[in-house]
This record gives C-alpha cells, sequence and structure tokens, in this order.
C-alpha cells in the first residue's frame, strides 16, 4: 500500500508539537523530558470540555495540529482513533464506584467510558459527520491504526486522518498496565501525491524476520517501548530526518505486529 | 463495493446457543429477556443472559484469557460447525491470510469490577489473579479469538459502542480490498458488567419491563449479551470452485457516519442515521426502493427510537417493512451489529420477517411501517442499522447475489 502523509501532529513529554519536536527527533537538538501540555483551542464548546478526560484532550490536539499543518478541513476528514488503553483515569472512577455501596455511577463518566468518546468529542468539535472509527491492539495499536487508515484513504479515495493516543492508568491499574507515558500523534494520510505531500509511505505486513526499529535517543526509546502510541516515534523520526536532511532518499522502518508478522514502512520524501 | 460472501456464521445470544435456536426463537416469537439475576445487581429490569458461562471456563492452554467475555466468545465459535468451515477456508488461503477484526464496548472489564472489591486494605492493589492482557484489554477478545482459529493474519478490535460489530465489517472489506487478506472473521462479543447496566441505568435509559421498541409507553433498553461470528471470502474466488453457492447471502454495502452532534444521544432528525443508510445504498448500489426489510437498531428508548424512525422515514417513506429484533435479544450493545446482521441473513434465507416482540401500541408519532407480526415473504435485500454513543453510526446491506446480478 502506498499512501501520503500531508501533515503531523504531536503532544507527549517534553514533545511539543510537530515544529518544536522535529529536530529532537531528528537527534538535532536535545530531547529534554517535561511534563505533556496540552495546547489550548481544542473547539470543543466549554460544557462539552469541562467533561473531557486527558485521553480526548490529548487526541482533539493532535489531530487538529495535523490537519493545520495539511491545511485542511476537519469537517471533510474520516478520523480513524487508536489506543491501546482508553481512558483509564475515567475507567478507575467507575471502578471505585461500583466497588462502593450505592454503586451510584455519574453519568457523564460513563458516557466517558466508551473507548470511542474521543471520536464523538471530536466530531462534535470539528462538527464532522464523515465516518470515524476507534480501534485497539494492545501495544501494536499505533500500527493496527495506520493499516485501518491506509486501507481507507485507498478505500474511499479521501484524506484521513489518524489519531493515536494513550495515557497512562492510576494506581492500581497502572500496576497491571504499565504505559509509560501520555503521549498522542496523528498523521493526515492521503492515497494520492499532491503538492501538500511530505513524504510518501510504502506499508506491506510480512512474516517477522527484522527487529523493530529502534529510536536513537535513549529516553525516548524508553517511550517507544513502554507506551503503545509512541511505537510510533521511529516514523515520526524518519520524517523529521527526511525533512532536515534533504540529501537522504529514504528510510526503511519495521514495527513489530501481532501474530508473528511485522509492518514494514519504506519511507520516502516528496 | 465489491460483494463479500457470508460463508459461514455462528452466534450465542439470550436466544440460544446456534443458529437452529435462533432461528426456532425467532419463527416463534420467543424472547430471551429474563428477569435480571445477574450477579448482585438490585436494579429492577430485564436482561439477556447467556446461560452456563459461569461454568465454561476457556480452554486450558489458552486460560491466560478466560473471562466473561472471552468464555462467551468460545461458547458461540463451537457452534454451527464455524470452526470446521474457518478450518476449510484456512486450508485454501493460508493462516496468515485470514484476518479477525471484532467488536465488543466493555471486553472483559467485568473481572476488574470485581477485582476492585477485593483490592488489598493497605496497599491498595488488586488481587495477584487480575490478568489485564486477557481480560480487561479492548483487544483481549481478538487475540484470543484469533489463537481459539489458529489464525495469523491482521487483526484488530473496533470499539465504538453499539455499532462496533457492523463497523468491522467495513474494516474487514477495505481490507480485503487491498490485499492484505484474502478473508475475514468478522463479529463481536460483549458480554453483560456492572458498568453497562449501572451506567445506562444513571442514564435512565434501562426499562424496569422487557424493553418495547417502537412502543408508546417504550421506556429504555434491556442489556444483553451474545457473540456473533461471520467468515467474510471474495466472490471471486469461488464463484468457479464446488464451493460456490449461487444463492448464498452477501454482503453488499457498508455505510457509516457520525452525528456530531451529542455523546450519549442521538442527533433529534436522525441526521447521522440517514448518512450512514444512504452510504450503505451507495455502496450496494441499490437505492431504497429496493430494500425488502429493515433490521432496525430500535433499542427502546425514546430518543433512539424517534431518531431512527426520522432517519428511515425520510429514506424509506413509511412502506418498507421495518423491525427491531431487540426485544427478542435485548441490547447486545458492541455484538449487536453482528447478532443483526446475522437475523438479516436468516431472514434471507429463510424468507420472512420478524416482528417486533413486547410492543404493544406503536407510538403514532413514528411513520415507519414497523412490524409487530412475522411475515413470511422472499427478501432479496435487507438493511441492518447500528448506531452507538459518540453519535457513532453503520449500517449495512445485505442481500442475494444473483438479485444484485440482476438489478
Amino acid at each position: 500500500m502506498k499512501v501520503f502523509v500531508e501533515g503531523v501532529g504531536i503532544v507527549g513529554p517534553g514533545l511539543n508539537g510537530w515544529q518544536a519536536s522535529q529536530p529532537v527527533l531528528a537527534g538535532a537538538a536535545p530531547y529534554i523530558d517535561a511534563s505533556v501540555v496540552i495546547p489550548p483551542g481544542d473547539l470543543l464548546p466549554p460544557a462539552e470540555r469541562r467533561r473531557t478526560g486527558l485521553p480526548v484532550k490529548v487526541s482533539l490536539a493532535v489531530g487538529l495540529e495535523a490537519i493545520a499543518n495539511a491545511q485542511r478541513n476537519a469537517a471533510e476528514l474520516p478520523a480513524i482513533f487508536a489506543s491501546s488503553a482508553g481512558d483509564g483515569e475515567n475507567m478507575h472512577c467507575i471502578f471505585e464506584m461500583l466497588a462502593n455501596n450505592g454503586r451510584e455511577v455519574s453519568p457523564t463518566r460513563f458516557h466517558n467510558s466508551v473507548h470511542n468518546a474521543p471520536s464523538g468529542y471530536w466530531s462534535i468539535a470539528t462538527k464532522s459527520m464523515e465516518p470515524s472509527t476507534s480501534l485497539a491492539c494492545y501495544d501494536e495499536s499505533f500500527v493496527a491504526g495506520l493499516i485501518e487508515a491506509a486501507t481507507q484513504t485507498l478505500a474511499s479515495g479521501n484524506a484521513v486522518v489518524l489519531i493515536a493516543y494513550d495515557a497512562t492508568y492510576p494506581l492500581p491499574l497502572h500496576a497491571a498496565r504499565p504505559i509509560s507515558a501520555t503521549f498522542g500523534v496523528a498523521l493526515v494520510l492521503a492515497g494520492n501525491k499532491t503538492n501538500r505531500s511530505l513524504a510518501e509511505l510504502e506499508i506491506g505486513i510480512s512474516r517477522k524476520s527484522n527487529a523493530s526499529t529502534s529510536v536513537a535517543n535513549a529516553e525516548l526509546e524508553a517511550m517507544r517501548i513502554g507506551t503503545p502510541a509512541a511505537r510510533s516515534l521511529p516514523l515520526l523520526a524518519a520524517l523529521a530526518a527526511l525533512s532536515s536532511e534533504k540529501t537522504r532518499t529514504q528510510d526503511r522502518i519495521y514495527f513489530d505486529y501481532i501474530a508473528g508478522n511485522q509492518l514494514d514502512v519504506v519511507v520516502r520524501p516528496c | 463495493m465489491q460483494p463479500l460472501r457470508l460463508s459461514a456464521f455462528t452466534l450465542a445470544s439470550p436466544l440460544g446457543a446456534g443458529v437452529p435456536a435462533t432461528l426456532d426463537a425467532l419463527l416463534k416469537g420467543r424472547s430471551g429477556l429474563q428477569r435480571c439475576d445477574f450477579l448482585d445487581v438490585d436494579l429492577d429490569t430485564y436482561v439477556g443472559r447467556v446461560s452456563g458461562l459461569e461454568d465454561l471456563p476457556v480452554r486450558a492452554d489458552l486460560a491466560a484469557y478466560d473471562c466473561r467475555n472471552n468464555r462467551l466468545a468460545q461458547l458461540g465459535l463451537a457452534q454451527d460447525n464455524f470452526t470446521e468451515a474457518v478450518a476449510a477456508a484456512r486450508q485454501r488461503y493460508g493462516r496468515e491470510r485470514i484476518g479477525v477484526f471484532l467488536g465488543t464496548s466493555t471486553s472483559g472489564i467485568l473481572d476488574t469490577e470485581l477485582a476492585y472489591r477485593h483490592r488489598d486494605p493497605k496497599t491498595g492493589a488488586l488481587p495477584e489473579s487480575f490478568n489485564y492482557a486477557g481480560s480487561h484489554s479492548c483487544y483481549s477478545v481478538a487475540d484470543f479469538v484469533q489463537r481459539v482459529l489458529d489464525l495469523a493474519g491482521p487483526a484488530m478490535v473496533v470499539s465504538t459502542a453499539c455499532s462496533s460489530s457492523a463497523k468491522v465489517f467495513g474494516s474487514a472489506a477495505r481490507m480485503i480490498q487491498a490485499g492484505l487478506c484474502d478473508a475475514a472473521i468478522v463479529g463481536g462479543v460483549d458480554s453483560l458488567c456492572l458498568t453497562t447496566l449501572y451506567g445506562f441505568n444513571s442514564l435512565g435509559l434501562v426499562s424496569s419491563r422487557p424493553c418495547r421498541p417502537f412502543d408508546t409507553e417504550r421506556d429504555g433498553i434491556s442489556i444483553g449479551e451474545a457473540a456473533g461470528f461471520v467468515l467474510l471470502e471474495k466472490t471471486s474466488a469461488l464463484m468457479n470452485s464446488p464451493l460456490a453457492v449461487p444463492d448464498a447471502v452477501m454482503l453488499l454495502g457498508v455505510g457509516e457516519s457520525s452525528d456530531a452532534y451529542h455523546m450519549s444521544s442521538p442527533h433529534p432528525e436522525g441526521a447521522g442515521a440517514r448518512l450512514a443508510i444512504q452510504a450503505a445504498l451507495q455502496a450496494a448500489g441499490l437505492t431504497p426502493g429496493d430494500i425488502d426489510y429493515i433490521n432496525l437498531h430500535g433499542t427502546g428508548t425514546k430518543a433512539n427510537d424517534a431518531a431512527e424512525d426520522k432517519a428511515v422515514f425520510s429514506t424509506f417513506g413509511g412502506n418498507t417493512p421495518c423491525s427491531s429484533t431487540k426485544g427478542a435479544t435485548g441490547h447486545l450493545l458492541g455484538a449487536a451489529g453482528v447478532t443483526e446482521a446475522i437475523i438479516s441473513a436468516l431472514c434471507i434465507q429463510h424468507g420472512f420477517m420478524p416482528g417486533g416482540l413486547n410492543t404493544e401500541h406503536i407510538d403514532p408519532t413514528l411513520k415507519s411501517a414497523y412490524l409487530l407480526k412475522n411475515k413470511q415473504q422472499t427478501l432479496n435485500f435487507v438493511l441492518s442499522n447500528s448506531l452507538g454513543f459518540g453519535g457513532s453510526n453503520c449500517s449495512l446491506v445485505f442481500g442475494r447475489m444473483l438479485k444484485r446480478a440482476e438489478r
């Protein structure tokens, strides 16, 4: 499958937007660990914003950033949300309510508990009535999202936005599922090369024969291993390197995938 | 879209385990709803519970996946010679060439709910026996099913609340179209848990009686649980083989949309549902007049049925027969889409339209042609709606291959 990247959005510890993160990911500037900062301006009405948790805020921020970078209209793009974890903080609160006498579950907590809560808030914020899906594939959720996004844009001929996110779980869930960082990434993908295209991705699934591609910086590598959405980091590093080193012709990235498979992505400049 | 054949299907629901039990219940108008006796739930409601799961652990080599949701998946897979059909497909295509795309809304979180009752009083830790990846994890059921069926192709879980196991049909069609697999297991599994029972109750959406879709007095849903699976295959690979079945039921169209309106209330005019219906018809190359019967989402809440009725009436007018089978099964949430897809296929195969159960007086403000009694009739094309929280809509069109070729 061949698709074209038109825009990127990113939020993570020490990673504040695509423009600021590119030199860090390309190895031209040092990585400095810092708390996650969510940029303002998510388009949600205030009453809705008050009800949202961190995963919604992260996914809206990266999605809108990628679409702005691609100079696209969010209302026209199908959206694919990929997350291993959903909103652990919200689920923790529900589980505590259910373990107590009375079992009074808050209606807002309940409607926020669905895995597609970010998708629902996204469509409200962007007024997009386009299809939107929300999927999960444990540690390989970003890879599954990339596959779904590529097949959607190829099937429909429309550009799509892929939004992958995960947020750390609170204790005691964290002990059972130790996601290491809150991280979000978005890619606007299209099936055709246009003047918006930043890079070409040639994507294929094959039986596993290569180790997954790592990132050079040790702290970012720990984030990649510990956070499903951050499995995207080698791809983001390749995109950053391609835009800073004009002589580079291509990068090849291997992602671990499920059931003894790997995802093989060749990244070429446009 | 390229039609895909439903080569095999199976389900376990409140109507019973397997297609024969399901068909028998539908033809006799038997409901699977019963007064809620699930665990220590103290709500005044009815549920569609699949009996016996408590005594059916998952097979020993996959014990790490043991939870109510995966037990229900295992029960579903064991019916209707489904695993044999998948084994034959594995021979035809290879285990790497068959995908697994399943819907669920709550996965195995019942285990987490119960683990929170047994936290360490000093540290707050969950019991050591709690296994996140095999139960709570949203992906758990697809991982489990892929292992049970000995497959090694692409897999994922789609979790878009009540449209989950309808949307997997779209994902599978795109995966096959892109050449990433030749066939796919699609389906959904959702099992009773406290979060959905108490959560829907907190929204005032749980009825104290068996749900009555489209009734004047309708006052909410009855929650159920089910597992359903379909083997989808390309027709081109089958056309000239001994496996060719000229009158097989096909997936002809998938349409998806978002409401962009509210997290837990449908768009009051059914605008999102209408878009999904129209997209499904367009993908199938059919017009509204071609559809013989509509299996509605029809949950039995005031707002859902009113919105869906507007979407259906504005597209089809008031003559196309339609009904909801949730009076029989309850609302199966993440398994609703595939269960109703299988019911739609049974309606086509056996030439009948199921009347909606429990409904006594059809709400006069709803204009669609809602059926209260079973009706025998040859059906060529059936539409099934699935509409979920977050404004996630999906419509599917099923039909006979030969009839479509005549269009």
